[in-house]
C-alpha cells in the first residue's frame, strides 16, 4: 500500500479550504445585478388562498417584482413531481397531487409558499413580504398520520380519497399468516419511528441567472445531484430544455438525503430570473429549512415475529403508516417500500414476510430520503422485534441472533433482496469482546451500588446500498437509471482530471477518488484533481446518496481509469517500438516486459498529445476516456452496534457508557474517512434516539422550529466510540466497496434503544427518548420489578 | 431584523433620557436575548440603548457580607471570578453553565435579570440568595423583582446598575438542562445564610422563578438532604411541554433540591 493509494488514511484534501473559510458555497457566489428573494409562506397548515394583493409590497422601496402562484400558472411552469412509481394492492398507480413551486389555490402546510418577492436587497424583499396580504380561508387540517386517512379527516389532495396515495405491500401474505398460526411464540411492537429534520449546516440556497442573448438559464444549488436536478426542471417542469439549462452545485455543506430534492425554491429562482432579466439569489434562512427541507422518518408500525419451539424465527409481518407530508417530494414514495420492505429480514433466515404499507398525505413539510432512508426504520423494527423476542423467551440476545443469522451466501430474502456476501457472526463477535460483554454484569452492579441502572443493546444490522442496478429499480418503478458516470482526462504533463457524477457534500471524494487514481497510475496525489457538480463539465451523473459513491461512482472511474491504461500501453508501446500487448504498467511505469526498457507515466502523457511517435491512422491523439458503470446488484454493508447505557433513576437522564460498531464495508479506501462516516452516522443515529423529533400541533403548526427546542446531538452527548471492522469484498463492483455513508444512523437507533429498554425494564420507551420519557419508564419499570 | 436607530450612550442619566425620548426604545447589554429577537423580527425597537459606553456598570467587588456584581458584567467573568469562586461558589458554577462559551462570552447578568426568562439561570440565584437589585432610581429585594413570565418591577426607563448577592455560609445550584436550548429545564438554587434557607426554583415554574417555602422551613431547621426527601412540590403550576410534563418537573425539583443541598457549599 503506498501513502496516498487505496486503503490509506490520507488526510481530506478538501478540508484546508473548508477549514479555512474559503470554500465556495452557494450562497458565497454573488452574481452582478442580483436581487434577493424572499418568500411569503403560509401560516397555516391547511386552507384555500382566496385572494393574494401584492399591490402595496410592490410600491416598497426597491421592490423589483412580487410573483404569485397565479403567475407562475400563467406562465405554464409545470409543478414538481415524485420520480419513483409505486402501485397499490390493486394494481392502481400511487395517487400523486399536484406541486406547484407557489400555491395558487391552496395551502397544504406551514411554509407552502404563497408569493415571492424579489428585491434589491434581501431586507427589502423581507419587509415587502410583510407587506403581501393574503386572504385565507382556513381549512381544519391533520399531521398524525395514524389519523390521515380516517372517516372525516381532512381532504388534503382530491386526486387521493381519504389521503391515501397508495397501500402496497411486498412478500406473501399466505404464507407469512400460516407461519404465525403455527408459531410457538410470538413478539408484538407497535413502534413510532420519529420524524426528523435534517438539519445540514448549510441551509439551501439558489441562484439563477438568465442569459437573454443564448436564452440559456444557469442555477447553481445546493444539490447532491444537479444532473438530476436539471432533468426534472427540465422535463417536467418545462422550465427550459435540457441543453440550455446548466446546474451548477459548488460546495455543499451537508445533505443527508436533503438535498437530493428538487424544491420549489429553485424552481422559482429560475422563473423569476427570466422574467426580471436579472440574477435572483435565495438562501433559506434556518426557521425556512426547519419548515420546507423535506423531513425523514415518521413511520406508525405494528410489527410482529414468528418464532418456533427452537427459537427460530419462522415469519415476520409488519404493517406501516408512512407519512409523506403534504406534497410527493421526489423521491418520497421509494422510502417506506423499496427501501424499507425489502429489509425487513435483517441479518436473518427468515422463511416468510409480508408487508403492508399505507402512504399518506398530512398538512406537514413533505418527508423523503434522509440518511439511511427506509433502511434506519426497517432495522429499527426488526431489532426491536429481535431483542424484545429474546427478552420474552428468557434467551441472550446475541444468541439469538446467531441462531437466526443468514449464514450462506448468496442469499435469497422473501422481500427481493440477494444478499451477495457477508459474515454476520464475525462481526457480533468481535463486537461483543470489544465491549467485554461477558463481564456486563459486573458492571451493571457496579451502576446500581451507585443508584444508576444500566443496561446493553445490540443492532445487528444490514442495509442495502450503492443503489442499484437500474434494470432492477426500473422494474421497482424508479424514473430513473441509478448507473454512475466518470471521465479521466489526462493532461500533457500528466496530471489528471476526474469528472464524476457523484456529487460530494461532506463526503471527502476530493480525497479518496484521487486515492484510487493515485494507486492505479502511480501519480502523486496532489496531480489528481476531482471535477464534480456542474452538468457543463460533467456530462451526466446520477449524484451521491444510498452510500452510492464508492460503490458505483469509484467503480465507473476504475472503468474508465481501465480503459486509460489500455490506450497509454499503446502509446507507450508506440515510443518503445514494442506492441502495446507486451507493455506491463505498474507504479507510474510502462515496461516492455521481459527487457529493461521503461518510460515513465508523464512521458507517456506527453507523447500521448505531441503525438510524434504515431501516426493518426494507428492511433487517436490524446488521453481522455469515459465510462458508464452499472453495478450487477445493490451491495449489502452489514454489522453490529452495541450500546451500553447508564441511567440515572431519579432524572431519566440516559449517559452513553459504551459504544461499539463493527461494520463490514467491504474493501475500504480510506480508513479515517469511513471511520469519520461512522461516527457521524451514529451521532445522527443517537440524536434520533435520544434527542430529536419533529412535532407539529393538531393546527399544524411546528412546535419544533427552531434550535431552542429542537435538539440536535452535540459531542457532549456522546462517548467516545469504539469502531472496527471486518471484511467480506463485495463481489458485485470491481473495488469490493460496500459503502459506509449511512451505516451509523441506520444501526445506532435500534441498539440504544434496546440499551435503554434493558437498563429500565420496560418496552414502552418511544423516540426521543429524552429524560423526561426515560423517567417515566423507569417508573414502569420499577413498578413491574415490584408487582 | 428591521431598521432602528443605535446610540450608545456614556452615562446612566444619558441613556434615560433617550430611553425616555423615544417611546419605542430598548436597552442592549449582551444582546444575547434581544439580538436574536430582533433577527426574527419578534422585537422591533426603534431605539437601541447600547449600555456598553457607560463606565462603572461592569465588574465585581466582594466583601465578607456581599458580593456585588455590576449589571454589565458578562457570564464569563463571573464564572472565573477567584473572589466569586471564594465567596460565592455557587453563583461562579451557575454562570459556568449558562449557554455556550459564546453566549457566556457576551450576555450580562443585568440583562439576564432584567429580562426574566422563565428558565433561566440568574433569576434562581437572586431569589434564592434574596439579592438586592440596584437601579438608578431604587434599591428592589429580589422577593420583589420578579414578576411572572418576563415581567419584572423595572418601569421604562429604569437601569440595573447593579445586584448585591448576600455572601450565604452555604449555597448550591443544580441544573438540569433542557436538551434543545441547554437553559433550565429545571434549576434549584439553595442557600443557608443568618435569616434561614432559601429554595429556589427557575425552569419549572407557570409564572417563573419561585420560592419552595416548605423546603426552606424544613432547612432552616437541618440543612441536609434528608430533611426535605418527604417534600413533595405539586404538579399544579408547573410548565408542561414536549420537553417535560408537569410531574416530571415537579420531581426534579426534588431530586436537585437535594442533590443542591448535599453539594452546597
Ligand atoms: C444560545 C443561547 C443559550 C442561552 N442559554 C442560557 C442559559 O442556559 N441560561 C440562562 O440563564 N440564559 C441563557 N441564555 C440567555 C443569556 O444568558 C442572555 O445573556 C441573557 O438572557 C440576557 O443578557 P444580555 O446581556 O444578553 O441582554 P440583552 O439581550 O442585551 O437584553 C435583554 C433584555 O434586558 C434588557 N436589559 C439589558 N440590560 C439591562 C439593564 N442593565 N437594565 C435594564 N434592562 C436591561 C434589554 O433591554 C432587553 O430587554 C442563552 C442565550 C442564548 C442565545
Amino acid at each position: 500500500m503506498s501513502a496516498t493509494g487505496i486503503g490509506a488514511a490520507v488526510r481530506r484534501k478538501e478540508d484546508q479550504r473548508f477549514i479555512t473559510g474559503s470554500g465556495n458555497y452557494t450562497s458565497d457566489i454573488t452574481r452582478p445585478g442580483e436581487v434577493r428573494a424572499y418568500f411569503v409562506r403560509s401560516p397555516h397548515a391547511h386552507a384555500t388562498i382566496k385572494k393574494v394583493n401584492t399591490k402595496a409590497a410592490e410600491k416598497m422601496p426597491g421592490v423589483v417584482a412580487v410573483l404569485t402562484g397565479a403567475d407562475l400558472a400563467n406562465d405554464k411552469i409545470g409543478g414538481l413531481i415524485c420520480g419513483w412509481a409505486i402501485t397499490s394492492k390493486d394494481g392502481t398507480p400511487m395517487k400523486m397531487g399536484a406541486h406547484p413551486a407557489v400555491a395558487a389555490d391552496k395551502v397544504r402546510c406551514v411554509g407552502d409558499a404563497v408569493a415571492v418577492v424579489l428585491a434589491e436587497t434581501l431586507r427589502q424583499a423581507r419587509d415587502a413580504a410583510e407587506a403581501v396580504e393574503v386572504d385565507y380561508g382556513v381549512l381544519p387540517s391533520v399531521v398524525d398520520p395514524a389519523k390521515a386517512a380516517a372517516k372525516g379527516a381532512p381532504q388534503i389532495h382530491d386526486v387521493a380519497p381519504n389521503n391515501m396515495i397508495y397501500d402496497w405491500h411486498l412478500g406473501d401474505k399466505a404464507a407469512t399468516d400460516a407461519a404465525f398460526a403455527s408459531a410457538k411464540h410470538v413478539t408484538k411492537l407497535d413502534i413510532i419511528n420519529n420524524r426528523l429534520v435534517p438539519n445540514a449546516m448549510e441551509p439551501r440556497a439558489a441562484i439563477a441567472e438568465y442569459d437573454q442573448g443564448n436564452d440559456a438559464l444557469t442555477l447553481w444549488n445546493t444539490s447532491q445531484n444537479p444532473h438530476v436536478a436539471r432533468l426534472v426542471i427540465s422535463a417536467f417542469v418545462g422550465m427550459a430544455p435540457e441543453h440550455k439549462l446548466r446546474v451548477i452545485a459548488p460546495d455543499v455543506g451537508g445533505g443527508f438525503g436533503s438535498k437530493i430534492f428538487i424544491y420549489p425554491e429553485e424552481v422559482v429562482a429560475l422563473w423569476a430570473a427570466r422574467r426580471v432579466k436579472r440574477p435572483v439569489k435565495w438562501v433559506s434562512d434556518r426557521s425556512e429549512a426547519f419548515l420546507t427541507d423535506a423531513h425523514g422518518r415518521d413511520h406508525v408500525t405494528k410489527a410482529e415475529l414468528a418464532l418456533d419451539a427452537n427459537h427460530k424465527i419462522t415469519g415476520l409481518r409488519v404493517h406501516t403508516i408512512a407519512n409523506i407530508g403534504a406534497y410527493m417530494s421526489t423521491f418520497s414514495s421509494s422510502v417506506p417500500t423499496y427501501l424499507y420492505a425489502t429489509l425487513l429480514s435483517g441479518q436473518y433466515a427468515i422463511p416468510a414476510i409480508y408487508a403492508e404499507v399505507d402512504a399518506v398525505y398530512t398538512n406537514t413539510a413533505p418527508v423523503d430520503a434522509y440518511r439511511g432512508a427506509g433502511r434506519p426504520e426497517a432495522t429499527f423494527v426488526v431489532e426491536r422485534l429481535v431483542e424484545v423476542a429474546a427478552r420474552e423467551l428468557g434467551v441472550d440476545p446475541a444468541e439469538l441472533r446467531r441462531k437466526n443469522f443468514v449464514k450462506s451466501f448468496p442469499h435469497q430474502t422473501p422481500v427481493i433482496m440477494a444478499y451477495d456476501a457477508g459474515d454476520y457472526d464475525a462481526s457480533l463477535t468481535k463486537a461483543m469482546n470489544m465491549i467485554d460483554y461477558k463481564n456486563f454484569g459486573q458492571r451493571k452492579a457496579a451502576s446500581e451500588k451507585n443508584g444508576k441502572l444500566r443496561g446493553i443493546g445490540f443492532s445487528t444490522y444490514i442495509e442495502a446500498c450503492g443503489i442499484a442496478p437500474s434494470q432492477a429499480v426500473g422494474s421497482l418503478g424508479a424514473g430513473v437509471g441509478l448507473w454512475e458516470s466518470a471521465e479521466v482526462r489526462v493532461n500533457p504533463t500528466g496530471s489528471v482530471e476526474i469528472l464524476t457524477g457523484s456529487h460530494s457534500h461532506g463526503q471527502g471524494h476530493e480525497t479518496t477518488f484521487a486515492q484510487l487514481v493515485s494507486d492505479r497510475l502511480g501519480v502523486p496525489i496532489e496531480t489528481v484533481s476531482i471535477v464534480h457538480g456542474d452538468t457543463d463539465k460533467v456530462q451526466f451523473g446520477m449524484g451521491t446518496y444510498g452510500s452510492r459513491s464508492g460503490a458505483v461512482g469509484m467503480s465507473a472511474i476504475v472503468k474508465a481509469l481501465d480503459k486509460i491504461e489500455a490506450k497509454a500501453k499503446k502509446v507507450a508501446g508506440y515510443m518503445m517500438e514494442a506492441s502495446g500487448d507486451d507493455i506491463e504498467f505498474k507504479d507510474g511505469k510502462f515496461t516492455v516486459k521481459g527487457t529493461d526498457k521503461s518510460v515513465g507515466w508523464g512521458d507517456v502523457t506527453l507523447n500521448a498529445y505531441i503525438a510524434h511517435k504515431f501516426t493518426g491512422g494507428q492511433l487517436e491523439p490524446g488521453l481522455k476516456e469515459g465510462a458508464f458503470y452499472d453495478p450487477t446488484n445493490f451491495t449489502f454493508p452489514a454489522g453490529c452496534h452495541i450500546a451500553e447505557v447508564e441511567i440515572d433513576p431519579e432524572t431519566g437522564k440516559t449517559t452513553i457508557a459504551n459504544w461499539v460498531a463493527v461494520d463490514d464495508f467491504g474493501n475500504i479506501i480510506n480508513p479515517m474517512i469511513v471511520e469519520g462516516q461512522v461516527h457521524g452516522g451514529i451521532a445522527q443515529g443517537v440524536g434520533q434516539a435520544l434527542l430529536e423529533g419533529a412535532h407539529y400541533n393538531s393546527d399544524g403548526q411546528l412546535v419544533t422550529g427552531s434550535f431552542m427546542d429542537y435538539a440536535m446531538p452535540r459531542a457532549a452527548d456522546l462517548p467516545s466510540f469504539k469502531v472496527d471492522t471486518t471484511l467480506t469484498p463485495c463481489p458485485s463492483n470491481p473495488l469490493g466497496i460496500k459503502g459506509c455513508g449511512e451505516a451509523g444512523a441506520i444501526a445506532s437507533p435500534a441498539a440504544l434503544i434496546n440499551a435503554i429498554t434493558n437498563a429500565v425494564g420496560h418496552e414502552n420507551v418511544p423516540m426521543p427518548a429524552t429524560p423526561s420519557t426515560v423517567w417515566k419508564a423507569a417508573q414502569g419499570g420499577m413498578k413491574k420489578a415490584a408487582e | 431584523m428591521y431598521a432602528f436607530t443605535y446610540e450608545r450612550p456614556k452615562n446612566v442619566d444619558d441613556a434615560v433620557k433617550l430611553l425616555k425620548k423615544a417611546d419605542d426604545a430598548k436597552l442592549l447589554a449582551g444582546g444575547q436575548t434581544l439580538l436574536p429577537a430582533m433577527k426574527l423580527r419578534l422585537a422591533s425597537p426603534g431605539t437601541i440603548v447600547d449600555l456598553s459606553g457607560i463606565k462603572g456598570l461592569s465588574g465585581i467587588k466582594a466583601s465578607s457580607k456581599a458580593v456585588v456584581i455590576g449589571a454589565l458584567t458578562k457570564h464569563v467573568e463571573v464564572m472565573n471570578s477567584a473572589e466569586v469562586q471564594k465567596s460565592l461558589p455557587a453563583l461562579a458554577h451557575l454562570a459556568s453553565v449558562i449557554g455556550d462559551p459564546a453566549v457566556r462570552n457576551r450576555g450580562t447578568i443585568g440583562g439576564s435579570l432584567a429580562n426574566n426568562d422563565p428558565s433561566a439561570d440568574y433569576p434562581a440565584a437572586a431569589l434564592g440568595l434574596g439579592a438586592t437589585i440596584k437601579t438608578n432610581k431604587r434599591e428592589i429585594e429580589a422577593d420583589k423583582f420578579f414578576k411572572g413570565l418576563f415581567e419584572t418591577a423595572l418601569g421604562a426607563d429604569e437601569i440595573i446598575e447593579s445586584v448585591s448577592f448576600p455572601v450565604p455560609e452555604k449555597a448550591g445550584y443544580e441544573k438540569f438542562r433542557n436538551p434543545a436550548s441547554r437553559f433550565a429545564l429545571v434549576g434549584v438554587f439553595v442557600s443557608k445564610g443568618k435569616d434561614g434557607a432559601r429554595v429556589a426554583v427557575t425552569g419549572a415554574g407557570e409564572s417563573g422563578v419561585f420560592r419552595v417555602k416548605e423546603m426552606e422551613a424544613a432547612l432552616g431547621k437541618d440543612f441536609s438532604a434528608k430533611a426535605i426527601e418527604g417534600i413533595k412540590v405539586p404538579a399544579k403550576g408547573m410548565i408542561a411541554d414536549l420537553h417535560g410534563t408537569a410531574e416530571y418537573r415537579a420531581h426534579l425539583i426534588g431530586v436537585l433540591a437535594r442533590r443542591a443541598v448535599a453539594a452546597a457549599k
